[in-house]
């Protein structure tokens, strides 16, 4: 099954060469011409030392000079094609991995971002990828050229003196042999090492993030002597397998002097036989030296791609995903209207994890079970509510009550696991999703604005809107009173993320941004939570006036902010607890009696609310 | 929730740094200060090293000579002889097996001791910034990102591991190779020595303005790069949003251009990096075939008596000689960027450690006849022992938890001040909350008692004792403390928990667990107290979390308490066990509270309601209701825009 998993994500990754096939072929052909040229030097060197410089014709000795400049300057041209090619094949490929990851992740639906964590993208997209790039420039530079550089090598060898060649074969055979050997050792302790060592900063991860507990418990020293001993066991790793690393040069040495040796002493009396020239002797030599360094640099490729397979199998991982929320056939193209119907919703996350996730857990024994996880538990069951186009919902409830979850379907963030879903009086399944999306509006929870003017910002809601519409929606969110406070007004640029502007601001205008949909619903999604209760009610105000026909779906935990609604669904455990007005509830229901008494008559919260 | 692991930077030894190129000042010092750290504990094996990489150097070139002796002297007087004597030949190559051999054995102990001397290096730079940082006062982490601490242990760590452990033997063996060849060939012939510099020269040259012309593009690519990582952070972070607005296509037409720009930077900059490679071999083969040549005719002529011999070996040398140099103005790149690596490691080490002048300790004490006195086991009574320095007598103050301020001025910095005039004062077993709104400086209190942060101005004084004469550990450990966001760390549940008080029982944390209302769910868990969390605790919930993090306050039993109640709320139920286990734990404590909950607010003995860095208004709650000052408007909603 490994081989399989390795087989398809090879095929993955090379789906992406596309149009940087051309330099990809080109490259080791150039570097292969290269190594032909350039191993074809020391042959006519020979040449030139028993045909020239023993028989004391300098005109020989020139025309074989000349030769080897010519293939010099061939060797030069071809290295540096080489080189070229292999700059676009690898650095074309890394951007089209980049691209390909990309935009497939503009096609996640909410559950695949939720499986792989925004770090882990940032992580494939990134660090995984310049890996590749190294190794992929590796492979079609190197891949080819040493192996076939140690091949001619080892013919010229065998044309010069098939006797003295078959020494060569033998040594490489058992040097080829060691290294392997080594090799495996060393990649093996090295692993483990490197686990090791990512543990090791992790842990000061977690100290830096942490220092506040560790300085208040002042466990300042019990840390430090944990530290010490993960330090003192990385080292000890290290060493580990470094020593079986430290044999590999004095063996390729020992090889290689052999060699020398036994090739002197079989070639002297080779020459004095006069079945081989010096300057045979000579290329012989050279010769040696090439085919052992070529045999290094084999086992350094190795080494490499071994080491990349793991960020390989990382960004194949993303671009195999497949997004689990896609536009039907025949969709929808229109919502009628705003209204909504739950019909017996059931709603689960399925948590999917990563091969990395797998892996670590596996290793960290954790054990998964229905407690623990809570995966195998609808987090939303039995839901059944109708929604009037126009009118003002409000939802209650603790967290964990599944609030957020159950106004994500609605927008088709998630798909329902049982049950269906309607808006306009049509499934959502059936709708274009960008149809549905526009007409369904949610601030969400979590909310970001992006580095950009805030006009930029709020046109993400609707790319032609006006100035005008722009200053119309901030009105409408209260949005407009501070930022005309702003030296530059709605050209202020925002920085990322947002941080250049208060909580209530950000939210704020992150309802104006909604609006600007001009949606036929509208979900905010605990978006008023940093505004203050006066602007929070205005706000209100506004939106019962102004858009009196959008279905507005209001999650708070202010009593406040949701009292003057149409209807409050009261949110417990997933289920919808009690349904009804302000009044109704504050008489009939025991959970919303309770936070309202917790908040008689004022916010329950502190801090919140100033600005 | 939990921290996420930021990209992982390039991992491990045979992972390569690439950062922003700041020149580094005065590389020098740097190497001598960094060199000091190998030479401390490995000074022999430092000699030993240098001592081998000269044998190998050297044998590897005695190697070469070899060749001359070899064709000169053993096989071309044999070439035509009856009966040729191959025992002189033998002995001659016997003699170089002895070089190769101590080239060999010298080759193997040099890797050995550098592995040694390297690692070791390493794990005391590792071991040194770490111990100064956990040493490093709050401020440092609040003033340095996150991800700059952490490539300090990743990727500077790992360039100066190249740098100890390749780069430097790498230049000193070139160098001596590049000597003891350079040397040789002047004995051999000085002719083809000066023609052979001159190819260096050439080499040399071209080399730089290949460098020069690289350099600029490299720039461009970290640039590009930069630009789309950034873009990809972003967006990658707001790929919700991006849903959620229908933003695909503008979100990946703006990658495009990004991408489509780093790839012609980073195209261009490899391609002059892959030059170099080429360029070199074929000038060090055109230098070969140019002395060749010129070797030829030198000793077709005999001219100064220059065999052919002689022109083997010195073809050999002449390819020993480029090599070298290549790899010295190679190694250099890395030897900068290890020294830049060096440079941020050693400002951290240099950062002041948090000040300490506390001598006022906190020992067990046991109450006999009204009179305190010390003993090693753990009482549950505690007292501050007080070492006065004019005439070395002790005194004993108990502990009890009366904190007072006194006009204390704060601020983080120089240019902003947090808090002004604050007074404030509890007495033992009270529980004090303050309220205000972000910002007004409730934590930054809180963060002056256990002196995370060091007052400007005024006094805070802990049963009577300036805080300043305290012992920071001591007076640390007196208060417990649970922060809003709960850090857990990599371990078993027991073992989190312990963390609180390090020689508890399994049993003593289980009492706290129970005591904290955690102890139902950690039985619940896989493992029990054995499940072991990972991330930060990320598989458990919110409330969960909070759980332990008062169990852990409970086993640790201070005798005065910080709690800084978390802002996001959690389900009702769980919210009321969470607010019973603090309930439990603040039982006959004295306490400050940074409260959110009404509730929490409600039953202090005093409320402390503060804006922007005042006490605005301070007394029990039905006594700030009837004042209708701020705290009643914060109490009953009706907020005034300010």
């Amino acid at each position: 099954m490994k081989q399989k998993r390795g087989k398809t994500m090879i095929k993955t990754l090379a789906a992406q060469i596309k149009e940087y096939k051309k330099p990809s072929m080109l490259t080791p052909v150039f570097m292969i011409l290269e190594v032909i040229l350039e191993t074809l030097i020391p042959f006519f060197l020979q040449s030139l030392v028993d045909d020239g410089v023993n028989k004391g014709d300098m005109g020989h000795i020139v025309f074989m000079g000349g030769i080897m400049v010519v293939l010099a300057a061939g060797g030069l041209t071809t290295g540096i094609l080489g080189g070229v090619y292999g700059s676009r094949a690898s650095t074309g490929f890394a951007k089209n991995l980049r691209e390909a990851m990309y935009n497939n992740i503009q096609t996640y639906s909410f559950s695949n971002i939720d499986k792989f964590s925004t770090a882990g993208l940032v992580t494939r997209l990134t660090t995984d990828v310049s890996n590749i790039q190294m190794a992929y420039q590796m492979l079609l530079r190197m891949c080819m050229r040493a192996p076939v550089s140690l091949i001619f090598a080892m013919i010229m060898s065998f044309v010069i003196s098939p006797r003295l060649a078959s020494i060569y074969l033998i040594a490489v055979l058992i040097l080829a042999v060691i290294l392997m050997i080594i090799i495996k050792f060393a990649m093996k302790y090295f692993m483990q090492v490197f686990k090791k060592y990512d543990d090791l900063n992790a842990s000061v991860q977690e100290n830096v993030s942490a220092i506040r507990v560790v300085k208040a418990f002042v466990r300042e020293d019990f840390e430090k002597k944990k530290f010490a001993n993960a330090s003192e066991m990385v080292y000890s790793m290290f060493l580990k397998a470094e020593k079986v690393l430290s044999f590999n040069s004095p063996v390729m040495m020992f090889t290689v002097y052999g060699c020398i040796m036994a090739i002197s002493w079989l070639g002297a009396h080779m020459i004095v036989a006069e079945t081989l020239t010096t300057g045979q002797l000579m290329s012989l030599l050279t010769y040696c030296m090439n085919i052992l360094m070529n045999l290094m640099m084999l086992s350094m490729i190795f080494v490499m791609m071994t080491m990349s397979a793991a960020s390989a199998r990382r960004i194949a991982e993303v671009i195999d995903e497949k997004a689990d929320i896609v536009n039907p056939e025949n969709p929808v193209m229109e919502v009628r209207d705003g209204s909504i119907d739950f019909k017996n919703v059931y709603f689960k996350y399925e948590k999917k994890r990563t091969l990395d996730d797998i892996e670590k857990e596996k290793e960290m024994g954790v054990k998964r079970d229905s407690t623990f996880t809570e995966e195998d538990r609808y987090v939303l069951s039995d839901i059944n509510i109708h929604i009037n186009k126009g009118e003002t919902i409000g939802i209650l409830g603790g967290t964990g009550s599944s609030k957020s979850t159950l106004v994500n379907l609605i927008s088709r963030l998630y798909d329902v696991s049982k049950g269906e879903l309607l808006v306009g009086g049509i499934n959502v399944k059936e709708y274009d999703l960008e149809t549905l999306r526009n007409q369904v509006a949610v601030v969400l929870q979590k909310n970001v604005l992006f580095s950009g003017t805030i006009y930029e910002n709020l046109r993400w809601g609707d790319n032609n809107a006006t100035d005008e519409e722009c200053v119309r929606a901030c009105k409408l969110a209260c949005a407009d009173e501070f930022i005309s406070a702003l030296p530059d007004g709605y050209n202020t640029h925002i920085e990322q993320g947002g941080t250049n502007v208060s909580g209530g601001q950000r939210q704020r205008l992150c309802i104006a941004r909604a609006l600007l949909k001009k949606p036929q619903i509208l979900i905010l999604d605990d978006s008023t939570s940093a505004v203050d209760t006066a602007t929070d009610a205005r706000i209100r105000k506004a939106f019962a006036e102004e858009i009196p026909n959008t279905t507005k779906i209001i999650i708070a935990q202010r009593i406040n902010s949701i009292s003057h609604a149409d209807r409050i669904i009261v949110m417990e455990d997933g289920r919808i607890d009690a349904v009804g007005t302000h009044d109704e509830l504050l008489a009939g229901n025991e959970i919303y009696r309770d936070v309202y008494e917790s908040q008689t008559g004022g916010s329950g919260d502190f801090d919140e609310g100033g600005e | 929730m939990a921290e996420q692991r930021g990209p992982r930077g390039p991992r491990g030894p045979m992972g390569r740094g690439m950062r922003g190129g700041k020149r580094v000042e005065n590389p020098g010092k740097l190497f001598v200060r960094l060199m000091s750290y190998v030479g401390k504990k490995y000074k022999i094996q430092c000699i030993f090293v240098v001592v081998c990489i000269a044998v190998s150097a050297l044998a590897n070139v005695q190697g070469t000579l070899f060749m001359k002796t070899l064709i000169d002297e053993y096989i071309q007087p044999l070439i035509g002889k009856e009966n040729p004597d191959y025992s002189q030949l033998l002995s001659a190559i016997l003699r170089v097996a002895v070089f190769y051999l101590a080239g060999i054995i010298a080759a193997f102990a040099q890797a050995r001791l550098v592995m040694y001397v390297a690692q070791g290096t390493l794990k005391s730079i590792r071991m040194e910034l770490f111990n100064h940082m956990e040493s490093l006062p709050i401020k440092y982490f609040d003033t340095h990102a996150h991800g700059d601490i952490m490539s300090l242990y990743t990727n500077d760590v790992d360039t100066l591991r190249q740098m100890i452990s390749q780069s430097i033997p790498q230049v000193i063996s070139s160098v001596i190779t590049i000597v003891s060849v350079l040397v040789s060939m002047i004995v051999l012939n000085i002719p083809l020595t000066i023609l052979t510099l001159i190819m260096v020269g050439v080499m040399l040259k071209v080399t730089a303005s290949v460098a020069g012309n690289s350099g600029r593009y490299f720039a461009a690519q970290q640039r590009d790069i930069g630009a789309l990582n950034g873009y990809i952070e972003e967006m990658i972070q707001g790929q919700k949003v991006i849903k959620v607005f229908c933003h695909e296509e503008e979100s990946k037409e703006g990658f495009a251009k990004l991408n489509e720009q780093l790839f012609d930077s980073a195209d261009n900059a490899n391609k002059f990096a892959n030059l170099l490679g080429p360029v070199n071999a074929q000038l060090g083969n055109i230098s070969y075939v140019l002395c060749a040549i010129v070797g030829g005719a030198l000793a077709i002529n005999g001219v100064g008596g220059f065999t052919l011999g002689g022109l083997a070996s010195f073809l050999t040398f002449n390819k020993n000689f480029s090599m070298p140099i290549n790899q010295v103005s190679q190694q250099l790149n890395s030897v900068v960027m290890a020294l830049a690596g060096a440079e941020r490691i050693f400002n951290t080490l240099d950062e002041k450690p948090e000040t300490d002048d506390g001598y006022v300790t906190l020992v067990n004490a046991k109450e006999e006849n009204g009179t305190l006195t010390e003993t090693a086991e753990r009482t549950g009574l505690w007292a501050w022992k007080h070492t006065h320095q004019a005439d070395g007598s002790v005194t004993y103050v108990k502990l009890t938890g009366d904190v007072v301020f006194d006009d204390v001025d704060f601020g983080y910095n120089e240019e902003k001040q947090v808090l002004y005039n604050v007074d404030l004062f509890a007495t033992p077993g009270q529980k004090i909350a303050f309220v205000g709104s972000t910002g007004a400086g409730k934590t930054t209190i809180t963060n002056l008692i256990n002196r995370f942060y060091d007052i400007q101005d005024g006094k805070i004084r802990y049963d009577g004792i300036n805080v300043n004469k305290i012992k920071k550990d001591d007076l640390r450990r007196s208060l417990g403390m649970v922060l809003q966001d709960t850090h857990l760390f990599t371990a078993t549940v027991m073992e989190n928990i312990r963390y609180g008080r390090l020689d508890a029982t399994d049993e003593e944390v289980i009492a706290a667990a129970k005591l904290a209302n955690a102890h139902s769910f950690i039985k619940r868990l896989p493992d029990g107290y054995n499940t072991v969390l990972t991330g930060d605790g990320a598989n458990l919930s919110q409330g969960q979390r909070q759980l332990l993090a008062i169990a852990r306050a409970a086993i640790a039993d201070p005798p005065v308490l910080i709690l800084d109640e978390a802002t996001s709320s959690i389900d009702t139920r769980t919210e009321k066990i969470v607010q019973e286990g603090m309930d439990k734990l603040m039982k006959g404590r004295t306490t400050f509270v940074i409260a959110h909950r009404l509730s929490t607010v409600r039953n202090s003995d005093c409320i402390i309601v503060l804006e922007k860095g005042r006490v605005i208004e301070r007394g029990p709650h039905d006594d700030l209701i009837e004042k209708q000052g701020k705290y009643y408007q914060l109490y009953t909603g009706n907020q005034v825009q300010a």
